[in-house]
């Protein structure tokens, strides 16, 4: 069976807006979502900025009752779902059976986590909350999702560090695709600003200790100096494209491929000569029946770490060749909202589905200085406009997870 | 405050509930309390009371917490 799978639903947690409306019209202008660090007090670290959900309150989505008992990440799948639900209209038109969840998330409730481990140390094990497991554990924003909306097919997390988000949406196109359900929730999210996180992540000197907002997250920039870590969620709704039809639903685009490999090569490098990452390309590309010529947006994972942009560079002229590859209208959305990890990718899918919709690519900002390194088209600074053919999003992930998602317009 | 009013302020703050509408009979699946949310609202109260409570039998209604919160303090003192 080899079913078409469309988008009918999309929702979006970001640091430069709740909303994909917000989303998408700031991520056009150039916005910035990158500022100090406020969920906890960062004086003792060394990164100072982060991409952070700004006026989140989950009492617009959940009940006073809910809100202690989900961590920040799951409420911000709750968020995103609910925006994706209601503008896809299926709730009431599937059968629960027939409907599953795929949610991503790098870490789970790392605040929930951070917070009880405090509890532990300063006031011993009886203090520890009995919601600390299941607030914590990764599969519970899927398992929320599932309860709300009474969808009783599978429902499975991806955990692949930062490819946690496109994982999640691919395994759920081959659900729909290969007929074990017909309509999925899925996505990414993630809420890992806590001093925990920043700290493991800075002693890996992954992150930019850079104090300028607009010089901080910096991908495929001579400056480059790590990522910055940020927040949100995106969540699709996908539907077989018959049934989607049928009841006239608004379709946003059409996943087309899906490739998913592995590095197995080392724990957090990518591999130099970027094998993984090209095939899991490769893989998406074939399934799009891509043709040389076509125009195509790539929405890159580019992170602004050294290593990674470099590898992506090498992945993409491999995978397309190098003559089709400067053709390609790259950007990185990580340049405006930060690194959100097991959310990035689900958003990102986002920047696919608007950029061949509204046939404009959003830039790649503050990219004032193009390392010779990373010497393809990376739209520095302002968006294009531009009719594109195939759209494709890229995540990889520590563990060597390589994940490419394709992405095309339904006439 | 008594061991009543305690919890019924508790679960009014926790759960966004009327206090007034709380009474000793009140079923703590009726205000959506379950199993968890019950041992919760045990160790909010150790905390404020001081005392370790470990319930005894099944708790169905606010009578049963006041009856284990009052047994942990009369064991303790």
């Amino acid at each position: 069976m080899n079913r078409r799978v469309v988008v009918t639903g999309m929702g979006a947690v970001t640091p430069i807006g709740i909303g994909v409306r917000n989303f998408w019209a700031n991520l056009k202008a150039g916005v910035c979502g990158i500022g100090p660090i406020t969920r906890f007090d960062a004086s003792r670290v060394k990164s100072s900025l982060a991409g952070e959900v700004k006026n989140f309150d989950p009492l617009n989505w959940l009940e006073k009752a809910e809100v202690g008992k989900m961590d920040r990440c799951a409420q911000f799948a709750v968020a995103a779902a609910s925006e994706a639900m209601q503008l896809s209209g299926v709730a009431g038109t599937v059968d629960p059976n027939r409907a599953a969840v795929y949610l991503g998330t790098g870490i789970g409730g790392f605040e929930t986590n951070e917070a009880n481990c405090f509890k532990l140390f300063d006031k011993g094990p009886r203090r520890v909350s009995p919601f600390f497991v299941p607030m914590m554990i990764a599969n519970m924003p899927a398992g929320l999702l599932a309860i709300r909306y009474d969808f009783r097919g599978a429902a499975l997390p991806a955990v692949t560090a930062c490819a946690s988000g496109t994982n999640a949406i691919g395994e759920a196109v081959r659900a729909i695709r290969h007929g074990y359900a017909d309509v999925a929730l899925t996505g990414g999210t993630e809420a890992p600003i806590v001093e925990v996180g920043v700290s493991g992540f800075n002693s890996m000197k992954a992150l930019s200790t850079a104090e300028d907002p607009n010089a901080a997250s910096l991908p495929f920039d001579a400056r480059r100096a790590g990522f910055v870590i940020a927040e949100g969620a995106g969540v699709l709704v996908l539907e077989e494209y018959e049934r989607a039809k049928a009841r006239g639903a608004k379709i946003y685009g059409e996943i087309v491929g899906y490739g998913s490999t592995c590095d197995a090569y080392h724990m957090t490098a990518p591999r130099p000569d970027a094998d993984g990452a090209a095939r899991a390309v490769v893989e998406a590309l074939r399934e799009a029946d891509w043709q040389a010529g076509e125009s195509v947006y790539v929405n890159a994972h580019g992170t602004g770490t050294h290593l990674n942009d470099v590898a992506e560079t090498r992945a993409l002229k491999i995978a397309f060749g190098e003559e089709e590859a400067r053709r390609l209208a790259i950007s990185s959305t990580k340049s405006a909202t930060g690194h959100m990890l097991g959310a990035a990718g689900a958003v990102e899918a986002i920047v696919c589905l608007k950029a061949l919709a509204e046939n404009v690519a959003p830039p790649t900002i503050n990219l004032l200085e193009p390392d010779p390194e990373c010497d393809l088209d990376y739209i520095p600074s302002t968006k294009r406009e531009a009719k594109f053919d195939l759209a494709i999003s890229n995540s990889f992930g520590f563990g060597g997870h390589n994940a490419s998602l394709a992405f095309r317009r339904v006439e | 405050m008594d061991i009543f009013e305690m919890i019924a302020n508790a679960l009014a703050d926790r759960y966004g509930l009327d206090a007034s509408e709380i009474t000793p009979e009140t079923e703590l699946i009726s205000i959506g309390v379950d199993s968890l949310d019950a041992a919760e609202l045990l160790m909010a109260l150790e905390e404020k009371i001081g005392v370790e409570i470990e319930p005894t039998k099944k708790l169905a209604t606010i009578k049963d917490v006041v009856a284990t919160v009052e047994a942990a303090q009369n064991e303790t003192f």
